[in-house]
């Protein structure tokens, strides 16, 4: 059996350079709660482990020119607990509190869940509504990225060898903005998502959509970002109409696959279905309405 | 490569040990440190027997590298209780019947215990929720989530139901 290196750099410069060095396979590990299992499984056999904890700012959240800053391997438990961002993106709070259990919540990241780059993914459907932006670092040093430029397919990212996510940007919030996630499952906890769709929003004081995002997960190899929903949206008040519309945008770009979950057709049935529901969650947030969580 | 040697404070007690990388922080607990509570149930994070508080935070020790324990407070199943002092949560336990073969126990106590820590005053729906990465094969639950409910009274000082 080959050796497993582990290392802990507490920079940035000396984790990009283990990681540009290694010979074999080096995984960036956070919380660990994807990468252990595939280890486990044999699914990836590593060579090297760079324990990206160590590195200040890679932990904990910020306010930062109006925004939010929250560092790559910050647990998701630490987003569901501070107050400024329950209260600007309640959305990509109630997406981490799907993932797995409290036990997972303890550990489990917003960069991990990117980067494991599952279809399926809970926070990434919510991270893509709310327009975040990826800080990637690496040896050619430190880009910007749109979170949905991450994802290159189930399991892979578009990510170089020696880079990895330091952050991410969470823009400030405009009046009367509001964002949702749903996921559908088969039971009521602890299991992966058969269609997950989060959506951001702004309106104007009115109830008009100046601003949407809309994603949705497990309809299509990657989460997409559907520009189409975001035409449905824009310029209109959340009537029937508009949710007709929604609802017909989001059927057509899926693209799933039939497994134990769901078929193709059921999958592509719920996506509309929770397109809409999301949209009246996230139009009543952005409205003052509800602040609650949807579960 | 040679073993890793990490400093961390295990149950209030200085602790340091040697592992491999790939060793988790269960292997270590149960195999290193002879902290046999902490049981494997699925070794993939889906079933909460292997339940530790590390830093605070409940998570899977399967789910963690011995490694990562440097500079960490974690707690175990066996530091719950004080001494020959169960802690409300064992003793509701026992009142309750609330196990049967017991595989789940431990997970499900360090777990409840970390949410009595953080909410002394959960609905059952809170801690039905909280404790679902804990799973049990024989109770049916309804038994340990009374068992939750009476010790969080109890420990708000409230009239044993």
């Amino acid at each position: 059996m080959p050796t497993l290196n582990y290392a802990a750099p507490s920079t940035v410069d000396e984790a990009v350079k283990l990681l540009a060095g290694a010979s074999g396979l080096a995984k960036v590990l956070a919380g660990g709660t994807d990468l252990l299992v595939q280890m486990r499984s044999g699914r990836l056999k590593p060579e090297l482990i760079v324990d990206t904890k160590q590195i200040p700012g890679i932990i904990g959240i910020r306010e930062e020119g109006g925004g939010f800053v929250v560092g790559a391997a910050t647990p998701g438990a630490d987003v569901e607990a501070h107050a400024g961002m329950n209260k600007a993106w309640p959305g990509v709070v109630e997406a981490l509190d799907l993932i797995g259990s409290t036990q997972i919540q303890g550990r489990c990241s917003l960069a991990g869940n990117l980067c494991n780059a599952s279809p399926a993914a809970d926070s990434v459907p919510a991270l893509f509504a709310a327009g975040a932006i990826a800080v990637v670092v690496g040896s050619k040093g430190r880009r910007e990225v749109p979170v949905e430029q991450i994802p290159a397919g189930p399991g892979r990212t578009n990510l170089a060898k020696d880079e990895f996510i330091l952050e991410f940007k969470f823009p400030p919030r405009p009046p009367r903005s509001g964002d949702a996630y749903l996921r559908f499952i088969p039971r009521t906890e602890m299991d992966i998502a058969v269609v997950g769709v989060g959506i951001s929003v702004t309106l104007d004081a009115k109830g008009v959509c100046t601003a949407a995002r809309v994603a949705l997960g497990a309809v299509a190899p990657t989460v997409l970002l559907v520009e189409d929903a975001e035409d449905a949206l824009i310029g209109h008040t959340l009537d029937d109409a508009t949710l007709a519309k929604l609802d017909s945008v989001a059927r057509a770009v899926c693209n799933p696959i039939n497994d134990k979950r769901g078929t193709i057709e059921y999958r592509t049935k719920v996506a509309g279905v929770l397109a809409r529901r999301v949209a009246a969650i996230a139009f009543d947030r952005a409205m003052g309405k509800s602040q609650g969580k949807t579960h | 490569m040679s073993k890793h040697h990490v400093s961390t404070t295990i149950n209030g007690e200085p602790v340091e040990f040697l592992c491999e990388t790939q060793q988790t922080m269960l292997d270590t607990l149960r195999d290193v440190l002879g902290l046999t509570g902490s049981k494997e149930g699925c070794a993939s994070g889906d079933c909460g027997a292997c339940t530790i508080i590390c830093d605070g935070k409940i998570v899977c020790s399967c789910l963690m590298l011995g490694v990562e324990a440097e500079g960490k407070t974690i707690t175990t199943i066996e530091g719950i209780a004080q001494g020959d002092h169960l802690h409300p949560v064992q003793q509701k336990f026992l009142e309750h019947a609330a196990l049967q073969c017991g595989f789940c126990t431990p997970g499900f106590i360090v777990a409840a215990k970390a949410l009595l820590d953080e909410n002394p005053n959960p609905t059952e729906t809170e801690a039905r929720y909280w404790l679902a990465g804990n799973l049990c094969r024989c109770t049916g639950y309804d038994k340990i989530i009374r068992a939750v409910m009476d010790a969080a009274a109890e420990m708000r000082g409230e009239a044993v139901r």
